[in-house]
């Protein structure tokens, strides 16, 4: 197709988790003809199988669709994914500075969620065009007309037009690409202006090197050109330039307005990284495009390896994962229970949890987990400030002026009747109650400030409980607060066990210290000898309990008939012991390392 | 090499509460089945196995309940057995009783047919416990069929005994141990109660009708049981067998030395030329299999050397001697202390196993947590 910027419509899709977004995506494709049914495995753009199992996308991509519309003239649509979670916020943003419009997906059932909302929030900020899509209509729950006045309630956006559809179904997709083509706006930009393109995502390709994501703003960019990273003054001569139709195909130029990848045998991720503008090194711009920050970890835990011979196997995965992942990072650090490791920083615990799930699934990797806090900033009595991403590093309670630690603006919406369920969990959170809005007639939207530490301490789990499962959770970070801290330790079998160390609010630690003795009692199996565990604050200790001894343990019966199956049951024994961390004499299952997350309230 | 040879009798009058072992009520039809087709498994293994493996050494006639068949009956399998195999001289040939299905002229045909050692399940001599266990008979019929099993002229008798049983005091115990002694059977084994999945009496304890018995009673009433025994006589040769002096179960040695045995009947397993198969479990399978003629093997597995070396260890150790550790050398070739020098060294230092005169064995702290130094070793 001729390049006609005119002709060109760059949009995403914004959604909550579960509103069918994935299912929506399949469908413009195959409608499109970008794939056929038959040759698509479900959800195309959901590329790596864990996404898939979990149901969120984390890595975007961008695919061309070709589109001809009822006026009878063909349109290159550029579908741009956007990941759906909290932890990936600024991706999120970069991903719609890319883009003229959004479709904004709503389950006809279930109605706006918070996370959706932040979503559309951010695309407002950056002037997108919003065509709303109530999908899911085929569901006998389905209300898309409460639904449609919610939107127009909550995000004082005209909803008269939102398309009825059932991505699952193919209902309505037609209309939504009417609605692109009319209602999106071309891309501006100047063609013959110097090259300024927007770099929204990166992966790692181990053929090509590192594969940019890109929007081109102003000028063009072709295979050959030599291009400057503006924020990372690196150069680099492309040698592939293209575009996703969904598989790569190489194209000689990406033109103003234009979405595709570049390509250069850039080794690293970290050189190319997400929100940098790109330029003609021959012709650069000027200045930069707006908005390019690097973003900064929140979350940190200690990975180890179970067996201490896993260490070098635990970094080569990291690293593998760091050309991929420009926001994760890690150092190594030693314990004095857990021996060679490293921290890690994570965008948030879900992050987290993706990195470690693909640590032991894709490089077969056994860990350790401790349980992740934020960082921490202190000041000294000398008047020194540090940061602090490991509990145990935390300077003696003498020394230590102030303690500060990150706080978050989190924004929950619940339907009215789960109100006063929401307000109580974010009080016992150490909330400090914001605002409440009525949106609509049935919900509610409560603004809270909040410590960080308290929303990675299974605050999202426990919201979703004591809502049954109605209330949704969006949080952005708000600086750091001073706050009474103070550091617990976990005493096992008389020693302080460091991975174990967790810094908590004074008034909660000995509640706190208590639930994680008891915790740790039941997970910690029982030993041939008793193992005394103890919570302590400096040097006073305020709680304990001890793992008892085995007494007994053999099989009354072995006879021919038994062997193989009492050899199974020995081999359980053995194999549940294989799980475990040796400290000292004492065998600690990995569970225990998290159990500070899951002591109920 | 001779064999030992196990026969698997899968009928009871009424299935024990904590039992789970392969058993089907008695019915006649089924016994008539049942017997033809052990009949034609052994006349089948009589046309397949080498002559130098039907040399048997002991044979074990277990289940269920042995006693629930016709002594008769009894009489013609140990007939059929003697057609394929041969017993040798000295030939331990037990047949598990319960004392609820015997009688006098019974016990006479059984000594008379060859069998030479009774195995009676006595378990308690507290009617109560007989009750909690679901057993047909009362203790005072226990002491009558012991003085039975005398009289048809048994020298070599077994009583089997349960501790642990929920509510039982140490007391009741060492009142069953003490009248066990006084009616000196040659052997003797003592259990503790092992609660399997799927048992009624497991199914019992979980819905709170019954209190399990605490570990440390439990343990109580094993080392109650050691002491009293050991000092009364028996040698404990077992993790739970006791015996006089040349009365040891020759049959259960073959298998605690990982010696080689064949197995007959339902849900029979046998370990020959280092393979281990089971019979087919299920007694329709068992009877379909043979009616057609093939062995009713439900699975097999070949065992590796090292498979066979752990278990070898690991089957020892439950004998309180322990591991020959010279036999292992000339059996396998390999120092068991090298094959498992880290597991050894290791339970050596933490005081579970020990080494004396050629021997590897549990110490007497390893001994009631043998599992933890057993699991070592798989």
């Amino acid at each position: 197709m001729e390049w006609e910027k005119e002709r060109i419509r760059n949009f995403c899709i914004i959604a909550h988790i579960d509103h069918g977004k994935s299912t929506l995506a399949d469908r413009l494709l195959e409608y499109t003809g970008a794939v056929c049914g038959r040759e698509m495995t479900e959800q195309v753009l959901d590329q790596m199988e864990l996404e898939r199992e979990r149901g969120i996308t984390i890595k975007m991509q961008a695919v061309r669709l070709n589109y001809r519309a009822e006026d009878g003239r063909d349109y290159q649509l550029n579908l741009i994914d956007t990941p759906g979670h909290v932890d990936f916020s600024y991706e999120v943003s970069r991903s719609l500075a890319a883009c003229e419009g959004a479709l904004l997906v709503v389950d006809a059932a279930q109605g706006i969620e918070a996370q959706t909302l932040a979503n559309v929030y951010l695309a407002l900020d950056h002037n997108l065009e919003i065509i709303p899509v109530i999908n899911k209509i085929d569901l006998p729950s389905a209300e898309p007309e409460i639904v449609k006045k919610e939107i127009e309630d909550v995000i004082g956006i005209d909803a008269s037009c939102a398309v009825m559809a059932s991505a699952k179904h193919g209902q309505g997709i037609k209309e939504i690409l009417e609605q692109i083509v009319a209602k999106i706006p071309p891309p501006g930009g100047q063609p013959l202006a110097p090259l300024r393109a927007m770099i929204f995502d990166s992966h790692y390709d181990p053929y090509k090197g590192v594969i940019a994501y890109i929007r081109v703003i102003e000028g063009s960019v072709k295979t050959g050109m030599r291009v400057r990273m503006m924020a990372t003054c690196k150069e680099f001569e492309l040698n592939e330039v293209g575009i996703f139709k969904p598989v790569p195909a190489s194209i000689d130029r990406l033109l103003t307005g234009e979405v595709g990848y570049i390509a250069a045998s850039i080794k690293n991720v970290q050189d190319c990284r997400v929100g940098d503008t790109v330029t003609d090194a021959g012709n650069p711009a000027s200045i930069p495009l707006p908005g390019y920050r690097r973003v900064t970890p929140m979350v940190y835990c200690g990975l180890y390896p179970v067996d201490t011979v896993g260490y070098e196997d635990l970094r080569d995965a990291l690293e593998k994962l760091e050309l991929n992942d420009a926001s994760l990072i890690f150092e190594p650090e030693t314990s004095a229970a857990l021996g060679f490791g490293f921290r890690c920083g994570f965008l948030g615990l879900l992050h987290m949890e993706i990195i470690q799930e693909r640590l032991e699934r894709e490089y077969g990797l056994s860990l350790i987990t401790t349980a992740p806090n934020v960082i921490y900033r202190i000041t000294t009595t000398t008047g020194e400030v540090v940061e602090i991403e490991n509990p145990s590093k935390m300077p003696p309670a003498g020394k230590v002026d102030m303690i500060e630690e990150p706080y978050v603006k989190a924004t929950i919406m619940t339907p009215k009747d789960y109100v006063g369920a929401a307000m109580e969990l974010s009080q016992e959170r150490r909330g400090i109650f914001d605002n409440m809005e009525y949106m609509g007639i049935n919900r509610v939207m409560l603004t809270y400030d909040m410590p960080l530490s308290e929303i990675i301490f299974d605050f999202f789990d426990q919201l979703k409980s004591r809502t049954k499962g109605y209330a949704s959770l969006d949080y952005e970070l708000a600086g750091f607060k001073q706050s009474e801290l103070v550091k617990l330790d976990i005493i096992i079998a008389g020693e302080v066990l460091d991975a174990l160390s967790v810094i908590v609010h004074r008034d909660k630690a000995f509640y706190r210290g208590r639930a994680l003795v008891e915790k740790l009692r039941e997970l910690i199996p029982r030993h041939l000898f008793e193992i005394p565990i103890q919570a302590s604050i400096g040097n006073r200790i305020i709680a304990r309990d001890t793992v008892r001894a085995v007494r007994k343990d053999v099989l009354a019966k072995c006879y021919g008939g038994d062997i193989s199956r009492k050899r199974k049951l020995l081999e359980k024994q053995k194999e549940g012991k294989k799980r475990m961390k040796q400290v000292g004499n004492v065998e600690i299952p990995q569970e225990a390392f998290m159990a500070v997350l899951r002591v109920g309230e | 090499m001779a064999i030992g040879l196990y026969i698997h009798v899968p009928f009871c009058i009424k299935k024990c509460f904590y039992c789970d072992f392969t058993s089907y009520l008695l019915t006649f039809e089924a016994a008539d089945a049942y017997l033809n087709a052990l009949s034609g498994e052994i006349r089948m293994y009589g046309h397949t196995l080498p002559h130098g493996l039907r040399e048997v050494s002991s044979v074990y006639i277990g289940g269920g309940t042995p006693t629930c068949l016709p002594a008769c009956e009894i009489r013609s399998v140990l007939e059929k057995i003697r057609s394929v195999f041969s017993l040798l001289p000295e030939c331990e040939v037990t047949l598990e009783a319960n004392p609820g299905t015997i009688s006098q002229e019974g016990l006479q045909e059984l000594a008379e047919c060859g069998v030479n050692r009774l195995s009676l399940g006595i378990q308690s001599f507290q009617d109560s416990h007989l009750g909690i266990l679901g057993r047909i008979h009362t203790a005072g019929e226990a002491v009558e069929a012991i003085h039975l099993a005398r009289k048809a002229g048994f020298r070599n008798l077994s009583l089997d005994l349960i501790y642990g049983i929920p509510g039982q005091t140490l007391e009741e115990w060492l009142e069953t141990l003490s009248r066990t002694v006084d009616l000196s059977p040659e052997h003797i084994s003592a259990y503790g109660l092992q609660l399997e999945e799927g048992t009624p009496l497991k199914r019992s304890v979980e819905k709170g009708e019954y209190e399990k018995c605490p570990e440390e009673l439990d343990l109580s009433m094993y080392q109650a049981a050691i002491d009293f025994l050991t000092d009364s006589g028996y040698d404990h040769y077992e993790v739970s067998n006791f015996a006089r002096t040349g009365k040891q179960c020759a049959h259960n040695l073959v298998y605690w030395m990982n010696q080689p045995y064949l197995g007959l009947g339902p849900a029979a397993h046998s370990c020959l030329f280092g393979e281990r198969f089971s019979n087919e479990p299920l007694l329709e399978r068992y009877l379909d299999k043979v009616a057609r003629g093939v062995l009713p093997v439900e699975h097999r597995s070949i065992l590796g050397a090292g498979v066979e070396m752990s278990e070898t260890m690991f089957l020892g150790l439950r004998l309180i001697n322990g591991v020959n550790l010279n036999l292992f050398l000339r059996r396998y070739g390999f120092e068991a202390n090298e094959i498992y020098r880290a597991q050894i060294t290791g339970l050596i230092e933490k005081g579970l196993l020990e080494q004396i005169n050629g021997f590897l064995r549990l110490s007497k702290k390893g001994l009631p947590v043998a599992n933890r130094v057993f699991s070592e070793f798989v």
